[in-house]
C-alpha cells in the first residue's frame, strides 16, 4: 500500500479474535495527521481490543494497520516511538509524587535528564498542576489523575495520541478542561484518537468512526453524519445505528 | 540504560514507601535467623530421665551419676511405684526411666546377669533413638567397668574412637545458618520480584510500560535489580550475624562462596520472575512464591532435613530443587572448606539458563 505515508493511522480488514469470538472485525479506518478522530462504540463493542492492537499491545489475527506508517505486525516496537497511551484506568502510580510519575515515564521513554526535568516543569504547568508536583498521586481528585496521566502520555511528544475513555466518570467541568487539553494538543500537530461513549464529547471530533460488535457501521465528520441518517445529534445516531 | 534505571529508581520508591515489604525484606530474614538460631536448637541436651530405683546399691547409683555427667541427661527423680512412670511419662516428666531390679547388687556378685529396663517414650523417634544409644553405651561402659574389677585389668577386644570431623562439638548453628542463606536469598528474590510485578499488572501500569519503547527484558532487570540488592543485604546481614552471634565457622573462602551465591541468586530472580509472568494478581503470586519455591526450600533441601532419609519421590523432588545444590556448595565451604563442585556448579549453570530462557520468553511486550 502506497498510500499510508498520508494516514497517521490506516487499518485494512483487522481483526482480532479470542477464541471462537470475534472481537473486532475486519475494521477500516482512515484517520489523518492532526485529526481528532471519535472512536464511538457501546460497550464491549471491540474499541479497547482494536486501540491495544495499534498500541502494539495485541497482535492482530488478520488484517493490517499502520501507525503513522509503519504496519503494527512488524515494527510493533517502532511505531511505540511514536505514540503515547492512556488507557481507562489511567496508568499512575499512586505512591509516587506526581512529579515522579511524570519524571518516570520520561526516563522509560528514553528521554536525557535535562529534557525530563523540562518536559516535566511544562507538563504540570499545562494541565493545571505547577503547584501540586510534590503531592502523592493518590491524593489527587480523578479529574487532576486524568490529567496528569494525560501529561504521562504525551511526555516524549507523540505525533499520535491513544486515549481510551479518557474521561469516564468525571463531572462535565472536568470533561471540559480535558477537552480543552485535547484541543491544545491538536493544535500543536498531535493526532488525537480517542474512545468514548459520551456522544456530547463526538460533537467535538474532527471526524468519527462507531463500531457495533465489531464492526465499523458509520465514519465521517459528526455534521455530514447527521445530515445522512437524518438525525438532530450524535445521539439519536448512535441510538439508531446500534438498534438496527 | 537509562530506561533500566528509571525503572530501577523508580522500584526503590516503591519499596521505600511501602514500610510493609520493607518489613518483610529486612525483618523476616533477621526473624527467622534468631528462630532457627535459637528457638529450633537442634542439639539434644538435658533430657529428663527418671529412675526407679528398687535396688539401692552402689552399682545403682554409679549409673545414675554415670549417665548424668555430660549433661546431656538430668536426673528427673526417683519414681517409687508402676503409678508414677504411666503418669510421668504422659505429664512429660521424664522422657526415659531407667529401673533398676531388686537385688541387682547381690546377683551381681553371684555371677548373675541382672537385668536393668529402660522404658522410654517413643512419641518422639529420633529423640527416643538417641536416649536409646546414650543410656546403653552408659551400661556397656559400666560392664566392662565391672568386669575390670573381677579379671583385672581387661581391655575390650574392639574399641571405637568416634571423632566428628567438620563440626565437632556438632553446633547446630553451623548447620543451620548456612541453609537460613539459601531460604532468604530465594525467598527475597522469588517473593519480592514476583508480587512486584504482578502489582504492575493488576493497577494497569504494566500495560502503560508495554507501550512504551522498552525492551521486555529491561522491565525485568529494571524492576529485578532493587530486589537483589536487598538479597545481597540480606544474605550478607545472615552471615555477618551468624558469624558475630553465633560464632559459625568459615573453613573457605568468602569470596568463592560469593560467586556460588551470585549463581543461586541468579536461579532465584529467574524464578521469582518465572512465577510473576504466570501470576496476574499479586494474591497467587505470593502464594505460588511460596509453594513453588519457599516451602520446598525450607522441607526438601536438605535444610532441616536429610534428603537420603525422605521417600524415594520426595527425594526426585529434592533433586530439582535448586537450594539442595546450593546448600550442599555453602555448607561444603562453610565447615569442610571445600571450594570446587563440578556436579552442582553444572547443575545451577543449566537450571539458571533454562529458568532464565523460559521467564524471558514467556514475558514479552504483549498482553496476548
Amino acid at each position: 500500500m502506497n498510500d499510508n505515508n498520508g494516514y497517521a493511522v490506516r487499518t485494512d480488514k483487522l481483526t482480532r479474535r479470542f477464541g471462537s469470538f470475534t472481537a473486532v472485525d475486519a475494521i477500516d479506518l482512515a484517520v489523518k495527521p492532526g485529526e481528532i478522530f471519535g472512536f464511538l462504540g457501546a460497550n464491549g463493542a471491540g474499541k479497547t481490543t482494536a486501540i491495544r492492537m495499534l498500541c502494539g499491545l495485541l497482535a492482530p489475527t488478520e488484517g493490517e494497520a499502520w501507525v503513522d506508517g509503519l504496519p503494527i505486525s512488524s515494527k510493533a516496537e517502532e511505531v511505540k516511538r511514536h505514540i503515547g497511551y492512556m488507557s481507562q484506568k489511567f496508568s499512575l502510580y499512586n505512591d509516587l509524587h506526581v512529579i515522579e510519575n511524570l519524571e518516570f515515564y520520561g526516563g522509560v521513554y528514553g528521554l536525557d535528564k535535562a529534557e525530563i526535568r523540562s518536559r516535566s516543569t511544562e507538563l504540570l504547568a499545562r494541565v493545571g498542576l505547577e503547584d501540586k508536583g510534590r503531592t502523592m498521586t493518590v491524593d489527587l481528585s480523578l479529574g487532576y489523575k486524568q490529567r496528569l496521566a494525560l501529561g504521562c502520555s504525551v511526555i516524549h511528544r507523540p505525533n499520535i495520541l491513544f486515549l481510551d475513555e479518557p474521561t469516564s466518570g468525571v463531572d462535565p467541568i472536568a470533561r471540559r478542561q480535558f477537552w480543552d487539553l485535547i484541543y491544545e494538543l491538536a493544535d500543536q500537530g498531535t493526532t488525537v484518537f480517542v474512545t468514548t461513549h459520551y456522544m456530547d464529547e463526538a460533537e467535538y471530533c474532527s471526524r468519527v468512526s462507531i463500531m457495533v460488535a465489531g464492526h465499523i457501521e458509520a465514519m465521517g465528520a459528526p455534521e455530514e453524519l447527521k445530515t445522512k441518517h437524518d438525525v438532530p445529534d450524535m445521539q439519536q445516531l448512535f441510538i439508531t445505528l446500534v438498534n438496527r | 540504560m537509562k530506561r533500566i534505571l528509571a525503572l530501577a529508581r523508580k522500584e526503590v520508591l516503591h519499596i521505600l514507601r511501602d514500610p510493609r515489604s520493607l518489613a518483610v525484606a529486612i525483618a523476616m530474614p533477621l526473624g527467622m535467623l534468631l528462630l532457627f538460631g535459637y528457638a529450633i536448637d537442634m542439639e539434644l541436651r538435658s533430657l529428663p530421665v527418671g529412675v526407679m530405683d528398687l535396688d539401692h546399691s552402689q552399682t545403682s547409683r554409679a549409673i545414675v551419676r554415670d549417665m548424668t555427667a555430660g549433661g546431656f541427661i538430668v536426673d528427673a527423680g526417683r519414681i517409687h511405684s508402676r503409678d508414677e512412670v504411666e503418669r510421668g511419662f504422659r505429664r512429660k516428666k521424664f522422657l526415659a526411666v531407667l529401673v533398676f531390679p531388686e537385688g541387682m547388687d547381690r546377683d551381681l556378685a553371684n555371677g548373675n546377669s541382672p537385668t536393668i529396663q529402660l522404658m522410654i517414650d517413643g512419641s518422639d523417634a529420633a529423640t527416643a533413638q538417641t536416649v536409646e544409644n546414650y543410656l546403653s553405651a552408659v551400661i556397656a561402659r559400666k560392664n566392662i567397668e565391672i568386669l575390670r574389677e573381677d579379671l583385672g585389668d581387661i581391655k575390650p577386644p574392639l574399641e571405637a574412637r568416634v571423632r566428628f570431623l567438620f563440626n565437632p562439638e556438632l553446633r547446630s548453628p553451623d548447620f543451620v545458618v548456612p541453609g537460613l542463606t539459601a531460604v532468604i536469598m530465594i525467598m527475597i528474590c522469588a517473593l519480592l520480584t514476583s508480587v512486584a510485578v504482578a502489582r504492575e499488572k493488576e493497577t494497569g501500569t504494566m500495560e502503560q510500560i508495554m507501550t512504551t519503547p522498552i525492551k521486555p527484558s529491561h522491565v525485568l532487570i529494571g524492576k529485578v535489580i532493587p530486589y537483589m540488592v536487598i538479597a545481597v543485604l540480606d544474605a550478607t546481614l545472615v552471615l555477618l550475624i551468624g558469624r558475630v552471634v553465633f560464632h559459625v565457622q568459615m573453613a573457605g573462602s568468602w569470596w568463592i562462596l560469593a560467586a556460588y551465591s551470585l549463581l543461586y541468586l541468579f536461579i532465584s530472580l529467574a524464578l521469582g520472575l518465572l512465577v510473576s509472568t504466570l501470576a496476574k494478581t499479586q494474591q497467587v503470586a505470593m502464594t505460588v512464591a511460596l509453594v513453588a519455591t519457599m516451602l520446598p526450600t525450607l522441607l526438601l533441601s536438605g535444610f532441616l532435613f536429610p534428603i537420603s532419609g525422605m521417600p524415594l519421590v520426595l527425594q526426585w523432588f529434592a533433586h530439582i530443587i535448586p537450594a539442595t545444590y546450593y546448600l550442599e556448595v555453602i555448607r561444603g565451604i562453610m565447615l569442610t572448606g571445600r571450594h570446587w563442585y563440578p556436579f552442582e556448579l553444572g547443575i545451577m549453570i543449566v537450571m539458571a539458563l533454562f529458568l532464565m530462557s523460559v521467564s524471558m520468553r514467556k514475558f514479552r511486550s504483549r498482553l496476548d
